[in-house]
């Protein structure tokens, strides 16, 4: 198995750091947690033996045994309630639903009860749970596999919700999100599971709401999250061909949300364009637009761009499949659109 | 045998229940409490026979109708009228009310607002118990509604595939809302879902106080000796409408009439009277000092404040 290769001779990987794939950076994460806190524990559907359909969850069977890492039956609505009801109760469960799309059917647990019962009992309970699911589409499994849904969450008070594009960031991340007391619903990416980057040999946690400049510029700031910034960081290196230098802002975590970065970087380029994956309609990417039109408007340039996948179900075709979601030339043109403001 | 303060504290926590609802109804048709407010009249017996058979480290899981559960767990009687009538005093500083009254003080994990959801919470509060070790039994009431709604078979199902000390108790108060359960469903005999599930499972008077203690207390030995999920489905009448709201003119006159007879404060007093010789005078003393904690809690609740604006804004800011 794959899972334990690392990377650490690759001479340019720093001191210090190896380079491991997005998916096993998460396995470290919970490896290293699970090892920290016995009250964390993971539930989901084939994530024991089998080691999850992306093999996230390998290998943590052997360690952690079957009262930590526990296969549930197919049924989202109870094991994502049973990880509420442990939670208020002092555990710090790791519930994984396979495929965002799948989070439907345990919608009233997530948004009634997660999100509610710290603000419904006066604070009296806490739900420290993590649901770790993944989106995105890019692998021909249509319409209901395929889904980003991150909008659903962000609209509802209580979650937080996590999108991370590096394997550093997937760690970092989940690390800071099973050291806090709300529930998060931390969102993969299927596209990323298989792509490297460095990550540090020690411990380390990223603290979330914090956004990161993943390539600093000074021309068009390109804000994007999870799969996304991968092919914003692309246009930015073609518009580097063509002398537009573009800042790639990676919000990693939407709730909360670092306006504060956000601003900060529009009112240094003055231009801006927002990537997501999800369809156009009530989408994060329009929420954030109107934060930048009510606190930076004077800095605008030229109107926000908001390149976002077509409001459509996914197909399952591949060419039609890639013709719904963003993909670098949209974002090349978007970002050529508001420096030359035509 | 029970003593006659074992039976003379059913009786305590039974009054106490329908005490509450009564000034309850009042306070609502009196513009102090707002919402939905669903009485628990008629069902007294099983929130107070259920929880005087738990131990101080078991949890409950409640209802849209938990007053009862909350009062036979301990809550304070002060704070929940507080937290009905909407004060920052109330148990969940206003933000609860009724349906979603909650004291995890007591191991009270809240009512809740949509039928048939605290099953899955209470599967979780039973599986972190089994995880850490720890002999602790999670108690869920829930209703002949919930039960034909998914969670409750997936919940059940979960937790009995993993042999959890997770004890349903199935209150068939034979309505959800205006249907009556004949109709919602061909197999009325709800317990029978439990062996499905390879649950043990069994369907018990619920009006009888000392039939529900006597099978929860069976129950959490089960448990607590590896053989759980149980199952208690606890047959019972709701003694009026829906919420206050409701006049429950569907409910037919002879039925009503027929379970008035069977009141389960009634059932139990001539248990204390007749079986362990009990006499009027002190239960008249218990009713007098529970009335008196009453006005008690009434009074406290309605002189005290309601939430600050100012202050919750800046909560909901940070949200
Ligand atoms: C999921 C959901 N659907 C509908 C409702 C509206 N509702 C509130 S109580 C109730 C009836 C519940 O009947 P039952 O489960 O038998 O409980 P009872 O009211 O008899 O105690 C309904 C339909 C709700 N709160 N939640």
């Amino acid at each position: 198995m794959a899972t334990t290769v690392k990377d650490s001779s690759s001479p340019s990987t720093p001191p210090g750091q190896r380079t491991i794939l997005y998916r096993e950076a998460i396995n470290e994460a919970l490896r290293e947690e699970m090892r920290r806190d016995s009250s964390i524990f993971l539930m989901g559907e084939g994530i024991g033996e089998r080691g999850g359909s992306y093999k996230v969850t390998l290998d943590l069977l052997k360690e952690f045994g079957p009262k930590r890492v526990i296969d549930t039956p197919i049924a989202e609505a109870s094991f994502t309630g049973a990880g509420v009801g442990a939670a208020i109760t002092g555990m710090r469960p790791v519930v994984e639903i396979l495929f965002i799309d799948f989070a439907m059917l345990a919608m009233d647990q997530i948004i009634n009860q997660a999100a509610k019962v710290n603000f419904m009992t006066g604070g009296q309970g806490h739900v420290p749970l993590v649901v770790r699911t993944q989106g995105g589409a890019g692998n021909g499994l249509a319409a209901q596999h395929s889904q980003s849904l991150e909008a659903l969450f962000y609209h509802i008070p209580g979650l937080k919700v996590v999108t991370p594009s590096t394997p550093y960031d997937a760690k970092g991340l989940l690390k800071a999100s099973l050291r806090q007391n709300d529930p998060v619903i931390f969102i993969e990416h299927k596209l990323l599971y298989m792509t490297r980057g460095p990550v540090p040999t020690g411990d380390y946690a990223v603290e979330l709401g914090q956004a990161d400049v993943k390539r600093p510029g000074n021309d068009v700031t390109i804000i994007a999250w999870s799969g996304m910034v991968s092919r914003s960081l692309a246009a930015a290196e073609t518009l580097a061909q063509e002398g537009i230098d573009a800042e790639v802002l990676d919000l990693r975590t939407l709730v909360p949300l670092d306006r504060e970065k956000v601003l900060e970087s529009v009112r240094k380029t003055d231009r801006v364009v927002i990537v997501q994956e999800a369809v156009r309609r009530g989408g994060v990417a329009s929420d954030i637009a109107s934060i930048i039109q009510a606190e930076a408007f004077d800095y605008l340039d030229s109107p926000i761009e908001i390149v976002a996948g077509k409001n459509t179900p996914i197909p399952y075709n591949l060419a039609l499949e890639s013709a719904c979601v963003p993909q670098t030339t949209d974002i090349l043109a978007a970002a050529k659109r508001a420096v030359y403001a035509t | 045998m029970h003593s006659t303060e074992f039976l003379a504290g059913l009786y305590r926590t039974m009054y106490t229940i329908r005490v509450f609802e009564t000034r309850c109804v009042k306070l609502y048709r009196q513009g102090a409490i707002r919402g939905y407010l669903h009485p628990y009249f008629g069902q007294e017996a099983i929130a107070a026979g259920v929880c005087a058979a738990l131990r101080p480290q078991d949890y409950i899981v409640s209802t849209h109708r938990g007053h009862g559960h909350c009062i036979a767990r301990g809550g304070d009687l002060k704070r929940m009228v507080a937290e009905i009538t909407g004060r920052q005093a109330g148990c969940c500083k206003g933000r609860g009310g009724s349906m979603h009254i909650a004291d995890l003080e007591t191991g009270n994990l809240g009512a809740n607002g949509i039928v048939g959801a605290g099953v899955p919470i209470g599967v979780g509060a039973a599986m972190g118990a089994w995880i850490r070790g720890e002999d602790r039994v999670a108690a869920v009431f829930t209703s002949d509604g919930a039960a034909n709604n998914g969670v409750f078979a997936e919940g059940l199902n979960l937790a009995a595939s993993l042999r959890l000390p997770f004890i349903l108790i199935l209150e068939n108060n034979q309505y959800a809302v205006s249907t009556p359960i004949e109709q919602s469903t061909a197999e009325p005999e709800l317990f029978r879902r439990g062996l499905g599930y390879g649950v043990l499972s069994e369907r018990i008077d619920g009006n009888d106080v000392l039939a529900v203690y006597r099978k929860t207390a069976e129950a959490v030995r089960a448990c607590t000796q590896g053989s759980g999920p149980v199952l208690i489905e606890a047959v019972t009448y709701r003694q009026g409408g829906h919420h206050v709201n409701d006049p429950g003119q569907y409910m037919p006159k002879e039925r009503l009439e027929y379970y008035r007879s069977r009141d389960p404060l009634r059932i139990a007093k001539e248990i204390l009277l007749a079986r362990v010789g009990a006499n009027e005078e002190a239960l008249a003393r218990i009713e007098a000092e529970v009335d008196r904690e009453m006005d008690e809690a009434v009074d406290f609740a309605l002189h005290s404040p309601e939430p600050s604006v100012e202050a919750f804004l800046a909560e909901a800011a940070a949200y």
